[in-house]
């Protein structure tokens, strides 16, 4: 029996060893056969190791690790090509405007919030704040827009705004050497919600400073007095009540992107 | 005397397309899984009973699902592009090589396909026509390749609804671009349990031919007669 084994699996050695003209077609099947499975095993237990190395991958920031972090970043190199002042998110009649706009989220809206002290503070590249109030901004020509208003959960709603265009607002008060760095950094009053913005983006014609929805003051739970409409990107860096305005040329902190591991540049 | 013949049956590089595509394909879908959960709203049914929701809760408990979305965003995008690479590059051998002529449906296929249905439900005795192959699987194959290019085509038009416009206005908009994304997937689904079960049931030696590239064919030799006997299924 034991015999019989050996003898068989030596047979079986040879046959994958030996020229394929010295075999009969029914060890050339055998011999085939047995080689390509073994790679083919070969090749599943790589891909199994591929998967367990990314998996094991130690995380960055948020949840994600860092070669996914540098791939996510490498679609932005590729995908910020084709973003164009000349590609505008398609727009509506106002009548296509939902009543209520959907509130998805409260962070930075801090309840102790105080309206009548409200500032906007732009912090210049001298290191001067421009301070503004609401009127500052409401002098400047008013741009309205309905468009399609895209929460990176994948809902999406018509939702009808009204306010100054970002590009607007930097040249009415001279911030060109400001809006000249690679990014824009925004701020809760309460600093529980923080945004980063590549320039190209904030300075697209559609992005507003933004103090009305369907023709009224924002709304409190909407960001009232003065947040951000961006449609080229995801709803989570329209933020709601701007306390402060920055411009770096790294990347500002960026809630989503630090604390939970979503993308930086979310690009629509 | 009954003699084997080795027949060479599918290409080295089509093998691996497929196997590299199993797994990628894999990915995919579990990693829209975990993006799709943060937006559940697709279900069928009319007016207001639903049929089937997607998905049960218990579904997504099963597959850990909940969640996840920026972790499922994050493989997907980065497994997009070993799927639409791997997907090119077959579609490109395909047609340089010439395979694509036994993989297209032509005038027959049709017809045909209808009699593979009945003869796989074991409703008609007479074996359909097969080349490499039938009517059906031309058509299934042919359509898959259909289908990954909606979903190439689709999944841009999510990612990128303003910068490509049209892509989307090509769809219906941005809602129907997603529901045509997510239709896909329940079409691989739907075509891999199908695909599995036949190739259960086709057995060993068509499975075999996936991994190695040959068949084994067997032939009746008489005194100078030779006759093909029909696989064993």
């Amino acid at each position: 029996m034991l015999n019989k084994t050996i003898i068989g699996m030596s047979n079986f050695i040879k046959n994958i060893f030996s020229k394929d003209r010295n075999l009969n077609v029914e060890q050339l099947i055998q011999k085939k056969t047995i080689l390509s499975f073994t790679f083919f095993i070969a090749f599943a237990a790589f891909a199994f190791w591929g998967w367990k190395w990314l998996r094991n991958q130690p995380t960055e920031s948020g949840k994600t690790s860092v070669p996914l972090r540098k791939v996510l970043n490498a679609n932005e190199k590729i995908f910020s090509g084709i973003l164009s002042d000349k590609h505008l998110a398609k727009t509506f009649p106002v009548s296509k405007a939902v009543n209520s706009a959907r509130v998805n989220g409260y962070l930075g809206m801090n309840n102790n919030f105080d309206p009548s002290t409200w500032m906007m503070n732009v912090i210049k590249a001298t290191g001067d704040t421009l301070k503004l109030n609401l009127d500052d901004i409401k002098k400047l020509p008013k741009t309205e827009i309905v468009f399609n208003f895209k929460c990176i959960e994948g809902w999406s709603q018509i939702t009808y705004w009204g306010g100054i265009k970002f590009s607007d607002f930097i040249k009415a008060y001279n911030l060109d050497t400001e809006a000249a760095k690679k990014f824009l950094g925004l701020r809760t009053p309460d600093n529980g919600y923080y945004v980063g913005i590549d320039m190209p983006s904030a300075l697209h014609p559609q992005t507003l400073l933004c103090y009305e929805l369907n023709g009224k003051p924002l709304p409190m739970n909407q960001g009232y007095p003065l947040r951000l409409i961006i449609p080229v990107k995801y709803g989570v860096k329209s933020l709601k009540r701007i306390g402060d305005m920055f411009f770096s040329d790294s990347k500002p902190p960026d809630y989503w992107a630090d604390e939970k591991g979503y993308d930086y540049y979310l690009g629509l | 005397m009954i003699q084997k013949k080795i027949i060479k049956k599918h290409p080295l590089a089509i093998r691996w397309f497929h196997w590299i595509n199993f797994p990628v394909l894999g990915v995919m879908i579990w990693s829209g899984l975990l993006i799709y959960w943060a937006n559940d709203v697709y279900k069928i049914g009319f007016g207001s009973t639903t049929l089937l929701k997607f998905f049960p809760t218990s579904f997504y408990e099963v597959f850990k699902i909940p969640y996840r979305l920026s972790e499922g965003m994050a493989y997907h995008f980065l497994f997009m592009w070993l799927f639409f690479l791997n997907g090119i590059a077959y579609v490109l051998y395909t047609i340089f090589s010439g395979e694509w002529k036994l993989l297209m449906p032509n005038r027959k296929s049709f017809k045909e396909a209808w009699q593979v249905l009945l003869h796989d439900l074991h409703i008609r005795k007479s074996k359909p026509p097969q080349g490499k192959y039938n009517a059906a699987q031309r058509i299934a194959y042919s359509a898959i390749i259909l289908m990954g290019i909606g979903s190439i085509i689709s999944g841009l038009a999510i990612y990128k609804p303003v910068q490509l416009l049209w892509l989307c206005n090509l769809l219906g908009g941005y809602k129907m671009a997603r529901i045509f994304h997510f239709a896909l997937t329940i079409g691989y689904v739907l075509f891999f349990m199908v695909h599995l079960m036949q190739v259960i049931l086709a057995g060993w030696n068509n499975f075999r031919a996936m991994v190695t590239g040959f068949e084994v064919k067997k032939q009746i030799k008489d005194t100078g007669n030779v006759s093909e006997i029909p696989d064993a299924e």
